[in-house]
């Protein structure tokens, strides 16, 4: 079949969208930018496909009566299965270039000993790991960055101990190593992969309305549709490091409008505060865009700025918001410099202020920036869209909510849980529209 | 970039003949010990050369000097050296990347130490810094200074009392310090005969701006205009070198619209006219030929800008008048574009797409001027309404380096362009 695949390369994340020729999201892939765009835009492309072809497993399922009720948690299952599977060839592969990497001629001493503590760490990870795939279990993090790193650098630390070693040297092996099986191209085969983790899925299941052939026939003719490649269009920052011709290159604005458009055809005006840019614009009735402002020079009030002081006050990202809403009052904060604002953070901490109120305060701040930006595209008139990863932070949600009424009054405003995806989408619609219309 | 990878930039003949000509006025200047001529130092806007030559005086002009500092990759560091010795980073980078170089010798593109000026002429049409600028010069050389106080057009019109207000100062203040620092006495004649030299290079000139009103244009108004307005905006306006400058000028740009052919690029003749923009705000220096670039390589051709009429006004229809020598020169100076308010910006602007045939208007903001960039957000708001054209607003500075991203303003420049062509589709498939 027909596929027009959109990627939108983000300064954090590398997001890409597959769509059939009439328009309908067949699957979605995201994955951290690294410093490689172009493994990045490979993995994003290669989660779509994944997305995709559970899409179709979907479709193929749902056409047998009797499995009627319980298509939705076989294929939870299955994609669960799937990622373990992915993450430990994943894990194997860093395992190898962690042992290539300690076999250097400098830990030439002490070479043996590292060996077997690599081995030891990574027998504990993979158990330990392995126990996030399963049923039920919420994994904080896809990227196998994250998920990998904690694990390492915790059960390193004891296994250097134990065995005496520096526990330094195990970390720099790790650092190299990360960076090398991250930018290495993925090179699954996805119909065995898919195929191995439907055997884990019959494992799990006892109770299925058909016969397991069934199944894996149905899954197997799901996974054999042959995804044609079509068009492909890029967009974001790193869209001109990658080897697209110009004509499959849009502007990461265009994209967002188009992909707000089609989210919700009603949509006038944009906000997408992404990692780096933050970014209003004003579509027509068609989602094309009649006027634009972005940051400029700074990024202060982006989502670096957000990620920054996560690291300033030792939290996770995704742990801002939530700690944000339990706020019983907002602390100023009017420095418009992420590092200023920093600064002001840990001035407010010594004097007693509460996280989750300072925390209001800074959401506060970067909706700010975003309500003036807004302003000089032109304001809002009519319904508004909100967009980018920042949009999953409910704090910042409910400040911009805040705002755009104190602002504007009470206007229409559409957040979509896939918002993250809207440029992506958008460079899709790009790439149907410049094979189909 | 490597510079031995880099290809041979292309250039025009008159782009050669102006360069001969900046390089002999360099060695002018850099020669009056032994010539023993007096130098008087003045800005581009209110610039009056016809009047200085008649003292047998030299013009030097710092704001060009920054910018050829600029486009030589110099300014930087003397911006540098004078935030060093104390001055904001906020302030015009004009001034710090003179006062820089000042420090650092003071050296002109030939290698020789700039004179220090005799006198320094402030002609004051509506850039408050320029006066900064020159109590800052004041103070470090200690020489005569003359102050020509232009009043804002903030209704919009000169009026007979602002215009006898300037020719009363010319009079009165301006020609006797320069008869005093020259030792030459003044003769009406022979400013009669300079003015008469720069009305004749500017009837060629205007030609050669108008003729971006074909299509394809044969010369790009801003990133080429630049080129096109050296002489006439600085030392050679009223000389007949600038006459033969804009004569073969002309010719040249007639041969282009009778091969049919586009703007020169650094990069040879652009091939396919995609864009047609009106521009707003001085051009950055510092990476000049990589933002000239980013509208080239995209067929993107600036076809009338604002910029190119800071040293007078020429296409509303003004010419240096022999006949009223004095009273011209006022008129030149109240007429300068950054003497004049907002709403008449906003109506050249709105001329400009129209008469242009402009699909829009791109205002490039300088971070560092504040009297150049307050309200330009408002003037491209209503060019738009006006226009029904689309705007685009984007931030560099003029010879700062550090204030020049460029991965951030071609992101802006592609949206835009991608953002004009997809309203012409949309137009097309509405109709």
């Amino acid at each position: 079949m027909k596929c027009f695949i959109g990627i939108d390369l983000g300064s954090t994340t590398t997001k890409a969208v597959m769509m059939d020729s009439n328009g309908e999201v067949l699957g979605r892939g995201i994955t951290n930018s690294r410093s490689n765009y172009d493994t990045a835009s490979q993995v994003s492309k290669l989660e779509a496909v994944v997305s995709t072809r559970l899409e179709l497993c979907h479709r193929a399922l749902s056409k047998v009566p009797e499995m009627k009720d319980m298509v939705g948690e076989l294929l939870a299952a299955l994609e669960r299965n799937f990622r373990l599977e992915l993450f430990l060839n994943m894990l194997n592969d860093l395992k190898e270039t962690c042992m290539h990497n300690a076999a250097d001629v400098r830990h030439a001493e002490i070479g043996k000993e590292l060996a077997n503590a690599l081995d030891e760490v990574f027998e504990r990870m993979k158990k330990e790991l392995s126990l996030l795939f399963g049923p039920g279990v919420d994994r904080k993090s896809d990227f196998f960055r994250d998920l990998a790193g904690s694990v390492y650098m915790n059960q390193a630390e004891d296994v250097a101990d134990q065995a005496k070693l520096p526990f330094d040297v195990l970390i720099n092996i790790y650092d190299k190593s990360i960076i090398e099986t991250e930018n290495r191209p993925p090179a699954e085969d996805l119909v065995e992969t898919f195929l191995r983790a439907l055997d884990r899925v019959m494992d799990e299941q006892v109770d299925l309305p058909v016969e397991q052939e069934t199944i894996r026939k149905l899954v197997k003719s799901a996974l054999e549709i042959e995804l044609e490649e079509t068009y492909v269009v890029g967009t974001g920052y790193g869209r001109v490091r990658l080897p697209f011709p110009k004509e499959h290159i849009r502007s990461e604005i265009l994209c967002h409008g188009l992909g707000a458009h089609l989210m919700y055809p009603g949509t006038r005006t944009v906000l997408d505060i992404g990692g780096q840019d933050t970014k209003g614009i004003q579509v027509d009735e068609k989602g094309i865009v009649v006027n634009f402002q972005m940051n400029d020079r700074c990024a202060a009030g982006c989502g670096r700025y957000l990620g920054y002081i996560a690291d300033e006050m030792n939290i996770g990202l995704h742990e801002l918001g939530p700690i944000a809403m339990k706020a019983t009052k907002t602390i100023r904060i009017n420095s418009t410099c992420t590092v200023f604002a920093g600064a002001e953070l840990r001035d407010r901490l010594a004097m007693g202020e509460s996280r989750s109120d300072i925390l209001a305060g800074l959401h506060r701040a970067i909706v700010l920036r975003a309500i003036s930006i807004i302003s000089r595209s032109g304001g809002v008139t009519s319904e508004f869209t909100f967009t980018g990863g920042v949009a999953k932070n409910e704090a910042a949600v409910k400040e911009l909510k805040k705002l755009v009424k104190e602002n504007y009054g009470d206007v229409t405003i559409n957040i979509d849980p896939d918002s993250i995806y809207t440029g992506a989408l958008g460079a899709a619609e790009f790439a149907r529209r410049a094979v189909e219309a | 970039m490597n510079a031995t990878a880099q290809t041979e930039v292309i250039k025009d003949s008159s782009m050669l003949l102006q360069k001969t000509m900046i390089a002999e006025n360099y060695d002018e200047l850099t020669s009056v010990q032994e010539t023993g001529k007096k130098v008087s130092a003045t800005f581009v806007p209110g610039n009056l050369n016809e009047l200085v030559m008649c003292f047998d005086m030299l013009n030097n002009l710092p704001e060009i000097n920054a910018i050829n500092n600029g486009m030589r990759k110099k300014s930087g560091m003397m911006v540098m050296q004078a935030e060093k010795m104390g001055h904001s980073e906020d302030v015009c980078t004009y001034v710090k990347a003179d006062i820089g170089s000042m420090s650092r010798g003071n050296i002109a593109p030939n290698g020789k130490p700039m004179p220090p000026p005799d006198l320094l002429l402030l002609s004051y049409t509506g850039c408050f810094t320029f006066m900064k600028w020159f109590e800052l010069l004041r103070h470090e050389y200690g020489c005569e200074t003359a102050m020509l106080h232009v009043p804002y057009e903030g209704d919009g019109i000169v009026t007979q009392n602002m215009r006898d207000y300037v020719v009363k100062q010319i009079k009165e203040n301006l020609i006797p310090t320069l008869e005093k620092v020259s030792g030459v006495k003044f003769d009406i004649d022979r400013l009669r005969e300079n003015l008469r030299h720069s009305a004749k290079a500017e009837d060629d000139f205007v030609w050669v701006l108008e003729s971006a009103k074909n299509k394809p244009s044969p010369i790009d108004a801003y990133f080429g205009g630049v080129y096109y307005i050296g002489p006439i905006f600085t030392a050679f306006r009223g000389t007949e070198k600038a006459v033969d400058y804009y004569k073969a000028l002309r010719k040249e740009i007639e041969q282009r619209i009778a091969e049919g052919k586009g703007p020169i690029t650094p990069e040879g003749d652009m091939k396919d006219e995609r864009y047609r923009l009106v521009v707003e705000g001085p051009p950055n220096w510092t990476n000049f030929r990589e933002f000239w670039k980013m509208f080239y390589e995209d067929g993107a051709v600036v076809v009338a800008s604002t910029y190119t009429k800071v040293g007078g006004v020429y296409d509303l229809g003004f010419r240096h008048d022999p006949d009223n020598p004095i009273e011209t020169l006022a008129d030149y100076c109240l007429g300068c574009y950054t003497n004049r308010n907002l709403s008449q910006r906003v109506d050249m602007l709105e001329k400009y797409v129209n008469e242009y045939q402009a699909d829009g208007l791109l205002i490039n903001s300088i971070k560092s001027c504040n009297s150049f960039s307050a309200g330009q957000l408002l003037m491209m708001q209503e060019v738009e309404k006006r226009t029904g054209k689309p705007g685009a607003f984007i931030e560099t500075d003029l010879v700062d380096p550090r204030y020049f991203s460029a991965a951030n303003v071609k992101n802006r420049l592609e949206s835009y362009f991608q953002m004009i062509e997809q309203k012409r589709q949309g137009a097309r498939s509405a109709a």
